[in-house]
């Protein structure tokens, strides 16, 4: 066993990474008015490899769930889902009317321009997983639908 | 040939002007003129205060119910709101906009009056208890529900936008997917036709 190692080595030290090359941008957070408890995070999350959002947190929330919203005959219906898909290559977006991070139980109010450190936890393959630290800018209230993509509300 | 097109073309538009001039309006919303959508509430204010939709007697009301911890359709639908009332005051056009909580329980009059005033501070938020809410929502033909998620709970519910005329009478549902400018227009073409 001790001889292959050397040789497997560089091989692993290849592959390990490239699984953790799981790239989290667009990261905000909607503020909070004072005795808010809940308020929703928004992303877009690209994997390399096939992987799976199974969970996340962080310290200003007491849990945190991964949310699907969906419209249903002009109802707006949400659910906590156990994981969220991460195709190989595809960009996958949480952003309004569709998937989110839901924050609940929150300690503070989350003012504008806070930085607030969420941790998502992403299950690849061979049930391995993987914590990817990620920094969300709190926006305003009001900000727009779908963030940077949010046509239309202006 | 040419000469025929520029006819049937020149038909087009005209039976299309008279045509148009005799139809209804057209909206982006869906006409809910005459259908039995309230036709009134009496609900609490943040101060305490019952309030009803008839003390907005010529001005247009956009109505809209959610709930404060909502993470994505109403913060959106209350910054939609505060767009469309500024563009339309702008205008001369005066819109009320009034925010019912289905989720009475956890949004405390402070927490409602709170959350209103971050999107427009002439926003009223309204609630009921648990009974009156259920028999306004009713009466609104809203339907909302509490799912449980973990150790808390979400709400879903209805996320239409009602607009009622200044003769407080309900005329237009709004979905949630349509823009401030079709909302604004919207509004404009009942302003038009003087109701």
């Amino acid at each position: 066993m001790k001889r292959i190692i050397p040789a497997v080595l560089p091989f692993l030290f290849f592959v390990a990474p490239a699984f953790a090359q799981v790239t989290v941008t667009e990261a905000w957070i909607r503020a909070t008015v004072p005795h808010q408890k809940d308020t929703g995070a928004f992303m877009t999350i690209t994997s390399k490899e096939n992987a799976r959002l199974v969970a996340a947190s962080s310290p200003v929330a007491g849990t945190v769930e991964i949310h699907e919203m969906r419209m249903e005959n002009n109802v707006m219906k949400m659910r906590a889902i156990p994981g969220l898909d991460l195709p190989a290559g595809k960009s996958v977006e949480l952003g309004p009317g569709g998937y989110h991070v839901m924050l609940l139980d929150i300690k503070r109010q989350l003012k504008e321009g806070d930085r607030v450190p969420l941790t998502l936890v992403v299950q690849g393959g061979r049930k391995k997983r993987d914590s990817i630290a990620v920094e969300a800018v709190v926006r305003p209230i009001n900000a727009p639908a779908g963030g940077m993509h949010g046509g239309g509300m202006r | 040939m040419r000469r025929y097109g520029i006819l049937s073309a020149g038909f087009l538009a005209l039976a299309l002007a008279t045509g148009c001039a005799r139809e209804k309006p057209r909206y982006n919303g869906i006409d809910v003129t005459g259908a039995a959508i309230g036709p009134d509430f009496r609900l609490l204010d943040p101060e305490g205060k019952w309030r009803s939709l008839s003390e907005f007697r010529g001005q247009y009301v956009m109505l809209f119910f959610g709930f404060t911890q909502c993470p994505d359709v109403c913060p959106t639908s209350l910054a939609r709101a505060a767009v469309v009332r500024n563009k339309l005051d702008a205008e001369g056009i005066r819109v009320q906009v009034v925010f019912v909580t289905v989720d009475p329980e956890r949004d405390t009059p402070q927490l409602l009056r709170e959350y209103t005033k971050a999107f427009d501070p002439s926003f009223l938020g309204l609630r009921g208890d648990p009974t009156l809410t259920r028999e306004t929502a009713a009466a609104f033909r809203i339907a909302y529900e509490k799912v449980p998620t973990g150790k808390s709970y979400t709400m879903n519910h209805t996320a239409l936008t009602y607009i009622f005329d200044k003769q407080g009478r309900p005329r237009l549902a709004m979905g949630h997917n349509q823009t401030p400018e079709q909302y604004a227009d919207d509004i404009r073409t009942l302003d038009r036709s003087g109701s």
